[in-house]
């Protein structure tokens, strides 16, 4: 080797000595990034530090904000009212079965509180459980005919805590799209995969389930670990009709997937007994995996509760949020949904009656004839929310006067996901006001079932009295509007 | 080997950069104590070896229910729905089967009194190693209740809040059907907010039907895509699950650590949100008053003191201070004599000091006029039921010695005397004790998963009812048993407490070597007279 170094020749050696120099160099020299880091000087974070100004807390309200000054209500909201000191008849509460000055129910209720006082000063866990719970518990499990039932302290919380017990991050849910906000709040919580279907629309539902099932295929090893639900309401409390349960069903063993029935509105109303949706249509309670319900509605109570097999409901003990870590029921309110259960299994003849009534063109009837709590919808709309409530709430008012008390239905705007009605909807949409029914009244009922239709009809026909005519009001849109006669 | 560490927090060693935040021995009045001693290193093995054995045999228990050698008890799938995907993973149970179960008779035990000082529980037996349980029939009478969170003993039958709870219910009925914005606002509801902003010192406050929902529905209504959320790391389920709805980043900092909270707070301000480096709209720092598993308090101080330098907002959660803390109940911003107007939202509940149920926010008018139009509780939950709402008027009335006695007074100083009695007594018998030493939640530590099953039968069966905490509400090897102190026990139930505790086989008195010899032997012969 030594001697090819002396027989090269002069040019190859000089080269390949500036090109052993320039390695050095290149060895040595600093490396240089293509986007230059900076580090930040202390005096520069000070001056940012100084410089930020964060938003105010809150955005500013205005004072004539709809939903900023409640009506207030003197004495108890039973179906007789009274509301910023006029006395009204109450077609506004959610008290269905009338239940909320019956004078059993109260007795229990104080029964109950001489015993063990208001609060239960703990979760169900730690000290919190009373044999009353239990009692609860054990009768509505028996009451809807499924194995156990869990009670929960606030009717909110009820399937927002639910729903996430099951389903997790990566399972797929399939809701219909007039799910309620609780719901809502629910699947947000529970961070899965959510799939909305038209309301109502099981050909929709069926196509979502297809697609599905042809993703499975393609990768059965992550199928096989997907839980599938839907999420279904038995009476809708934004459109006022029931989704419908044997179809749904049929779709279930379909397409193996497990169905969350949220009967708020309708347990205690529908069915022959009071059963709610499953009872109504004649469905095998075991087929629903979960029924939830409040029972702040027809019990007139507070609180909630889900009911299902054991196999199903048992892990919500240790894994409902809103469960396992609040204070459980107040012993008095249980006692007082007690009784109101044995009403409400005495006499198993409760039906919802209808208030249709000739409505006047204007307005339009929205939901189901049996159904305890409808809307009212203007027909057409002036071309903007904000006046369109303006009008409702006036009508409110109007009709407050006339003692007949009324409810605008509210929404939190930018949190709804489908802000109803269930038409795909812009600013531009129909509203709703909601008349709710009492079906069951103490005294004379066909009595006062005259005086309430009487005054409906009144408190509407004076609306269209009152309403100025303006080119926005189709006087022809009569056609539209649902005119039914029934009574049951 | 055994290391002890006690932290005064007189002198804290601030960022060394920042020189606008003044040093911390001037913020607090009076000393702050607090302390959470190290595990010793044998106790921590132990413990280790304990969980290992027990995981082994959950294993063999599984396999041996799978091939049908022991009994299965566990609730299974219906026949008709096998094919479905399973509705949980065999893994995620696997705690639950076979840990959980065999200590499950400590927790859920039905009660049938009122929860206060002494209560009747409903005696239970199980036949089959915790699966079912039996009621006999029989009542235990007269239980040591120190597990409910009953720091002002109202949780009564008799006085004068039961009896405006009586009246209410005559008037209003039990239930009310409807929702605050629509015919759900009731004049007892507008009394009870007035009321609670009165005591709080604030402007105005709003009340909730629970006090889960209230963090729950109101974090979302106040921050949302863009702002950040600075939360502690033992904050509670119901601030985590707000946090998380609202759709805000969420960084969590060290437990009550201000320079983890001062570095976060820094860091976010200088560089903004991630990647786009766009500013922050907001910074809302969520703190609790009392921390309910370690005992703890807030440095509210320092975190004052941050968030004025940083202008971020504060939002206080005083579950478990709200009458507890502090020389007139007011809760921790009384306890430190700081002025409410510092503090940006200060939510509560009503469950632990005013023995009725649900939650309130206070804080400036328009913070609530705010939440009046946009929270998720006003609009589409039910409000609150007119007894509970009674009973908080009424007992807060007594708080705030407006009802004419001095029955609130009396109270909150029998509260603080008990806390100091009861947790210098423990700890001078050589129990470790974490929290702060006025904080009436006083947990205990149990370190092996053997005890917690031992130490709460035993101390039931000495007529003792306690909470024993294991993961997965705390961390593995540090479960617990948690006493809750009330106004209403007397020194002889915490007497009797204090001496059924030291169970001689259960040995959780870590530190023998620092008890005095002559303590342990007058300890002896109590509980001989006890059994």
């Amino acid at each position: 080797m030594v001697q090819a170094f002396y027989e090269a020749p002069a040019y190859h050696l000089i080269l390949e000595g500036i090109l052993i120099l320039w390695i050095i160099r290149l060895l040595f020299s600093k490396t240089y990034k293509l986007h230059e880091t900076y580090k930040l000087t202390e005096k520069e974070k000070e001056d940012l530090i100084e410089e930020w100004q964060p938003d105010p807390l809150v955005p500013p309200i205005s004072k004539d904000h709809p939903s900023l000054n409640y009506d207030v209500v003197t004495g108890p909201p039973s179906h007789k009212i009274i509301i910023n000191g006029k006395e009204c008849i109450n077609f506004a509460s959610f008290n269905f079965l009338g239940l909320l000055d019956n004078e059993r129910v109260k007795q229990k209720a104080l029964a109950s509180l001489k015993k063990y006082g208001v609060g239960t000063c703990g979760p169900r866990g730690f000290y919190g459980t009373f044999d009353v719970h239990l009692e609860l518990e054990s009768r509505l499990a028996k009451f809807m005919k499924t194995e156990e039932a869990i009670i929960y302290s606030y009717g909110f919380a009820t399937i927002a805590s639910a729903i996430p017990a099951y389903s997790k991050r990566g399972d797929i849910i399939f809701v219909d799209e007039a799910a309620c906000f609780s719901i809502q709040k629910g699947l947000q919580a529970s961070r899965s995969f959510i799939k909305y279907f038209k309301h109502n629309d099981m050909e929709d539902l069926e196509r979502l389930l297809k697609e599905q099932e042809l993703e499975d295929q393609k990768n059965p090893r992550k199928a096989r670990v997907t839980r599938k639900f839907i999420v279904v309401e038995g009476l809708y409390i934004n459109t006022a009709d029931v989704c419908p349960l044997p179809e749904l069903v049929k779709l279930k063993y379909k397409y193996k997937v497990r169905i969350f029935l949220e009967e708020s509105m309708s347990f205690g109303v529908l069915g022959e007994h009071g059963r709610g949706v499953t009872e109504h249509f004649g469905v095998n309670i075991d087929d629903i995996d979960l029924i939830s319900a409040n029972m702040e509605n027809a019990v007139a109570s507070i609180g909630g509760f889900c009911c299902g097999r054991s196999f199903v409901i048992d892990h919500q003990r240790l894994s409902g949020q809103g469960y396992c870590f609040s204070a459980s029921l107040p012993p008095m309110l249980a006692a007082a949904a007690i009784e109101a259960l044995n009403i409400m299994e005495e006499d198993p003849g409760t039906k919802c009656c209808s208030v249709h009534s000739n409505l006047t063109p204007g307005l339009r009837l929205v939901g189901v004839p049996f159904a305890p709590a409808l809307h009212l919808q203007l027909d057409r709309s002036s071309g903007s929310r904000d006046s369109d409530m303006q009008l409702l709430r006036n009508i409110v008012d109007y009709c407050m006067q006339r003692q007949v008390a009324l409810t605008l239905a509210r929404y939190l705007e930018k949190e709804e996901r489908f802000l109803p009605p269930p038409r795909y909807v812009n600013v531009g949409g129909n509203h709703a006001s909601w008349v709710g029914c009492s079906q069951r009244f103490q005294s004379d009922p066909w009595d006062e079932l005259a005086k309430c239709k009487n005054s409906t009809v009144k408190a509407v026909e004076l609306i269209v009295v009152a309403v100025p005519h303006t080119d926005q009001y189709d006087l022809q849109s009569n056609n539209n509007s649902r005119r039914t006669d029934k009574k049951e | 080997m055994l290391n002890h560490s006690r932290v005064t927090t007189s002198f804290l060693v601030l960022f060394p950069q920042n020189h606008s935040v003044p040093n911390n021995s001037s913020l607090y009045k009076k000393p702050f104590v607090e302390s959470f001693e190290e595990t010793p290193l044998l106790v921590a093995v132990l413990t280790y070896m304990g969980y290992g054995i027990l995981t082994i045999f959950g294993y063999l228990r599984d396999f041996l229910r799978q091939w049908n050698i022991e009994k299965c008890h566990v609730a299974r799938e219906r026949e008709e729905q096998k094919d479905f995907v399973p509705l949980y993973q065999d893994f995620e149970n696997f705690y639950t089967r076979n840990l959980y179960m065999r200590i499950r008779d400590n927790w859920n035990r039905p009660i049938c009194s009122v929860p206060g000082a002494k209560m009747d529980l409903v005696e239970r037996v199980s036949h089959d190693y915790n699966w079912t349980f039996e009621h006999t029939g029989k009542v235990v009478k007269d239980v040591i209740n120190m597990g409910s969170y009953n720091y002002l003993g109202f949780a009564e039958n008799i006085g004068a809040c039961a009896d405006a709870a009586v009246k209410a219910t005559h008037k209003y009925g039990a239930g009310v059907s409807s929702t605050r914005c629509e015919m759900g606002n009731l004049d007892i509801h507008e009394e009870l907010e007035q009321l609670v902003a009165r005591f709080l010192g604030v402007e105005s406050s709003m009340a909730f039907g629970m006090g889960f929902a209230t963090n729950s529905m109101n974090i979302p209504a106040l921050t949302g895509k863009g702002c950040l959320i600075l939360s502690d790391e033992l904050n509670h389920a119901s601030l985590v699950l707000g946090a998380r709805l609202s759709g805000s980043t969420i960084r969590v900092f060290k437990h009550n650590n201000m320079q983890s909270l001062e570095k976060l707070l820094r860091d976010a301000i200088v560089h903004g949100q991630p990647r786009t480096h766009r500013p922050w709209k907001k910074i809302l720092i969520v703190v609790e008053g009392i921390y309910s598993m370690e005992g703890s308090v807030v440095r509210l101080p320092e975190v004052i003191a941050l968030k004025k330098r940083y202008k971020a907002y504060l939002y206080l959660d005083e579950a478990h201070s709200i009458g507890a803390l502090g020389p007139n109940g007011r809760g921790v911003v009384d306890y430190f004599g700081l002025d409410p107007k510092d503090v940006d939202i200060m939510m509560g509940t009503f469950t632990k000091s005013f023995g009725a149920a649900g939650g309130y926010i206070g804080g400036k008018k328009e913070l609530i006029d705010y939440l009046r139009t946009h929270s998720h509780s006003a609009l589409y939950a039910t409000s609150m039921s007119p007894p509970v709402a009674q009973q908080i008027i009424t007992s807060m009335k007594i708080i705030m010695g407006e009802d004419g006695t001095k029955l609130g007074a009396d109270r909150l100083r029998q509260l603080s005397e008990n806390t100091t009695y009861f947790r210098r007594k423990l700890r001078d018998m050589g129990f470790i004790i974490y929290g702060n030493d006025d904080s009436p939640v006083v947990p205990m530590m149990l370190y092996m998963p053997a005890k917690i099953g031992a130490f709460g039968r035993e101390m039931l069966k000495r007529n003792i009812g306690t909470v024993v905490v294991g993961f997965p509400a705390t961390p593995i090897i540090e479960s617990r048993a948690r006493f809750c102190i009330s106004a209403a026990h007397t020194r002889e139930m915490l007497d009797t407490v204090n001496a059924c505790v030291f169970i001689q086989y259960v040995n959780t008195d870590y530190f023998k070597s620092r008890t005095q010899k002559s303590l342990r032997l007058v300890c002896k012969p109590v509980e001989h007279l006890l059994h």
